[in-house]
């Protein structure tokens, strides 16, 4: 896709956006309400039609080709099985469209259910499957056309968090197997991270990285990508040649050609060590532990260092020994870090 | 603090000394007291009556006699009026209530056309009949229209006019509910317009569909007003028949026909409304 | 496997027309047949009423025009005078719509509070109303018509059957207002403040949903003025019998369309004032 661009009235939507997807490859749009990550999909679907720019597919241009002759499976948030159909039915609806046999129409339904594991679930109504096994029977139906490509808008924002993980991972299974190019859209960061083999963070119609999981998450390539992948310190610091000065130590910038001055160092959590201190001082690098949050292996510890706030992540172990109220001391490991612009007063820690 | 609950059911607990226990639900009484004098009690009247001859005896006739004429013939001209009226009312209902579902949710045009249904569908009766007179009668102002006083298209032209409000009233919820989903779903997998009618669209619709006219049946057969105004000479349904045989000027009132013909209307409806709230349950399932 | 791909370098540059693409020729295809059809049903709809409008006006020979019509209606001698009828109906209007709430809006409060397990059956014998037509009902009220004739030959009496006529419209005007509110929260509030049920019921839960209550009030008040059937077989004077027997004795007399339109004037305004109060008080309310 390039160069696209839609405007709703005074909102612009897109703009100006281009993304290329490999063949076979799964790209995860993420990103928050209203940046945009759904009209792209739903303009790729053809359900939208673009202001500017173009589409192509398989080396084709199809922008202006309407939605069913696209040749693109598509799975929705919610609601989307025909109420009175079976599951098969269902699954069978775009084979019937094309005038496929009866008998091989079924085969190609049973076989598609089978991959998603609801064969047993064939012959019942949409509202006889709980809200996973309709998003797999959705997943089955878009497949069974064998599309060029699949597009998923949502797919696991209406279901419960246990059936959330399970689905995901079937779905990438699914993906994988059947080689399928995929465009994922989400809001949900580790949904994203999890099975695309790139990620896209858009904000404000405008895609900021496109990048494998991994990359984006530890280089990230802007401040708000920083911000709204993973968890983010804000420590305010000031800027001078290649690096910034937080709270009495330099760190390397990741942009050395950020203008010197007042800045917001972005320092991951992990990145934050704590060790107990008995000194007494209370130096700019110490603090009192006020909280401390149980995920696993790993806890989250927030610290107070007097004007402002900082968390860590530890290893359980460690963050046991250090409860609420205890003194510490941090350091902060020299990653490069970015900056955002701006000498805003020291606030909490973001996520 | 030691309320008593509204939640119990039945007795309230005994006051010390003060007040004898009254089971709750006798507060119902003075409705049931109405209701009953004044709506089971009429209508059971009409069913016992119809089974009775002028003698008082039992007289189980009344269970052919709808199918004899000269009744039949009322009953013929009531289903011929309530089909052809149901069935232009629901088409063209179908067809205004789909251009204002169509529409912008919150638009002006939409609030207009639901607040003008609400006031015609009720707006039958001897008023609407006269106004068509004047409208495509003999000497209308519109049109001459000569067919106006015949059976049954003459009069099935103002029935349809109160009709088409109610079936938008009734029909409008269902195609509220025909999901954005659906028809993108029915797109990306490749459907024409017309495909998706045919295979989605209209088969979600139907039961909603055909329950309406069903209701639009039975509003239908059971207005009287309209046609009285229209034509009193001739009797043609079933409920100008039951008022001549009430007030039948031919010596003494036909009450017991009057009866039998109730009856038979009460069974019609029974039928009906009975359809109506199986396919209503369908349409709701899938059209929630 | 296809591949989805961007094409060149350089981004198309064809600036969009609004419309350009599949969706938007939908759209105006969909416009287009809306306004045929909204134009179709409002000529439909409006012309009946424009032609009484027009014959309201007529004169006393066809194709002049007078207002006479309009001042006849208290002027119509009939007999009976046309007065007399609007008089009655009005009254009946206001009789039937008192009496509808008195009889509902405490049973269903106390059916919602203390009695729910009737609520079903209660729901069934309000709606019933629906499906025996009134022509039917009237057949069972002649014998009691004919007691009630011994009593009292007014035609007021007509009230006692419009009240079953107008239950389910005010059932379902009711039950809406009163599912808007927490009847039971409400009702041990105040209970446990002492109050009576009598004052939980009229001073309480009744004052909150005086919208409800005003548009039951109007639904009934409006069926009494429209009501034919039974007036009729009962062979009772109303305002519709009344301007059927005008137009049987005088045909197409103006003055009896003068007198619908200023019924359905009248009944339009009512609708419009309770909308427009419930309006305000929402607004009023913090």
């Amino acid at each position: 896709m390039e160069g696209l661009s839609r405007r709703y009235g005074e909102v612009v939507a897109l703009d100006g956006l281009d993304l290329t997807v490999h063949a076979g490859e799964l790209v995860a749009l993420l990103g928050p309400s209203g940046c945009g990550k759904t009209t792209t999909l739903r303009l790729l679907a053809g359900l939208e039609d673009a202001d500017a720019g173009q589409i192509t597919v398989g080396g084709n241009d199809v922008t202006r080709l309407p939605a069913s002759k696209r040749d693109m499976g598509m799975v929705f948030q919610a609601y989307s099985l025909f109420p009175h159909m079976t599951a098969r039915q269902n699954v069978a609806f775009g084979l019937r469209l094309r005038r496929i046999g009866s008998a091989q129409r079924d085969r190609k339904a049973l076989e598609m259910l089978e991959l998603v594991g609801l064969a047993s679930q064939a012959d019942r109504y949409p509202h006889q499957l709980s809200g996973g096994q309709q998003q797999r029977v959705a997943l089955a139906r878009a497949l069974a056309i064998e599309p060029q490509v699949l597009l998923l808008d949502e797919p696991l924002s209406a279901l419960d968090a246990k059936v959330r993980a399970q689905l995901r991972d079937q779905i990438r299974r699914i993906q994988l197997d059947v080689g399928i190019t995929t465009l994922f859209v989400t809001h949900d960061q580790e949904e994203a991270l999890a099975i695309s083999d790139r990620v896209g963070v858009m904000q404000d119609g405008r895609i900021e990285q496109l990048a494998p999981p991994v990359e984006v998450y530890s280089r990230p390539a802007t401040s708000f990508v920083a911000e709204f992948v993973g968890l983010t310190n804000r420590l305010a610091g000031t800027v001078s040649g290649s690096t910034v000065t937080v709270r009495g130590r330099d760190l390397p910038l990741v942009d050395i050609s950020t203008p010197p001055g007042p800045a917001i160092a972005l320092v991951r959590p992990e990145a934050v060590t704590l060790a107990s201190d008995s000194s007494g001082d209370s130096g700019p690098l110490t603090g009192t532990v006020i909280a401390s949050t149980f995920l696993g292996a790993t806890s989250r510890v927030t610290v107070d260092l007097g004007d402002t706030t900082i968390m860590a992540q530890l290893s359980t172990a460690e963050a046991v020994e250090l409860p609420a109220g205890s003194r510490v001391s941090l350091t902060i490991r020299p990653d490069p870090v970015l900056v955002s612009a701006g000498a805003a007063p020291a606030s909490e820690a973001e996520a | 603090m030691a309320a008593t609950t509204a939640s119990d059911t039945g007795a309230r607990p005994v006051r010390a000394g003060r007040r004898p226990r009254l089971p709750a639900w006798l507060g119902t009484t003075p409705f049931l007291v109405y209701i009953g004098i004044f709506l089971l009690l009429p209508t059971g009247i009409v069913v016992v009556n119809a089974f009775r001859s002028p003698s008082g005896a039992l007289n189980l006739s009344s269970l052919t006699t709808p199918f004899e004429s000269p009744d039949r013939s009322y009953f013929t001209g009531s289903l011929e009026l309530c089909l052809i009226s149901s069935v232009f009312g629901a088409v063209l209902g179908a067809i205004l209530a789909y251009a204002i579902a169509s529409g912008d949710p919150d638009g002006t045009v939409r609030r207009l056309y639901i607040a003008v249904s609400g006031v015609l569908a009720q707006f039958g009766g001897v008023t609407l009949a006269f106004a068509f007179v004047v409208l495509i009668g003999p000497v209308g102002l519109l049109i001459h229209a000569s067919w106006f006083y015949t059976f049954p298209w003459g009069i099935a032209v103002i029935y349809t006019y109160f009709q088409v409000p109610l079936m938008v009233l009734v029909f409008l919820p269902a195609i509220d509910g025909l999901k954005a989903q659906w028809r993108e779903a029915s797109d990306s997998l490749g459907a024409s317009s017309w495909q998706y009618w045919r295979y989605v669209g209209a088969p979600l619709l139907a039961p909603a569909f055909f329950g309406a006219a069903l209701l639009l049946f039975a509003n239908a057969l059971s207005a009287f007003a309209t046609i009285v105004a229209w034509e009193n000479q001739i009797a043609y349904i079933v409920p100008q028949q039951i008022y001549l045989a009430i007030n039948s000027e031919v010596g003494l009132s036909n009450v017991n026909q009057a009866d039998v013909l109730a009856l038979g209307m009460i069974v019609m409806v029974a039928i009906i409304m009975t359809g109506y709230a199986f396919l209503q349950r369908r349409a709701a399932r899938w059209l929630r | 496997m296809a591949a989805v791909t961007s094409v060149g370098e350089a981004p198309l540059a064809v600036p969009a027309k609004r419309g350009r693409g599949m969706q938007a020729g939908r759209r105006r295809r969909l416009n287009a047949f809306r306004y045929v059809v909204f134009t179709f049903f409002a000529l439909f709809f409006l012309l009946p009423l424009l032609a009484m409008l027009r014959f309201s006006f007529e004169g006393s020979t066809l194709g002049t025009w007078s207002a006479s019509a309009w001042s006849q209606i208290v002027s119509y001698q009939g007999p009976p005078p046309l007065l007399s009828a609007v008089e009655i109906s009005l009254e009946l209007g206001v009789l039937t719509s008192v009496v509808t709430l008195a009889l509902l809006v405490p049973t269903m409060i106390w059916i919602r509070l203390r009695v729910q397990w009737i609520s079903r059956a209660f729901e069934f014998l309000c709606l019933l109303p629906l499906t025996i037509p009134a022509i039917v009902l009237v057949v069972g009220l002649a014998p009691v018509y004919n007691k009630i004739r011994h009593v009292e030959l007014s035609a007021l009496m007509l009230f006692w059957a419009y009240v079953v006529l107008a239950l389910p419209y005010a059932y379902r005007a009711l039950a809406a207002g009163l599912n808007a509110m927490d009847v039971k929260t409400l009702s041990e509030a105040a209970r446990s403040l002492g109050a009576s049920w009598f004052t939980v019921i009229f001073r309480v839960i009744a004052p909150n949903m005086w919208q409800a209550i005003l548009n039951a009030l109007l639904l009934s008040a409006a069926l009494a003025l429209g009501e034919f059937t039974i007036a009729y077989t009962l062979l009772y004077n109303n305002l519709q019998v009344e301007l059927y027997s005008i137009d049987r004795n005088t045909p197409n007399a103006s003055v009896i369309f003068s007198t619908s339109l200023a019924a359905l004037i009248f009944t339009f305004l009512l609708l419009l004032i309770i909308s427009y109060a419930g309006r305000r008080r929402r607004r009023g309310m913090r």
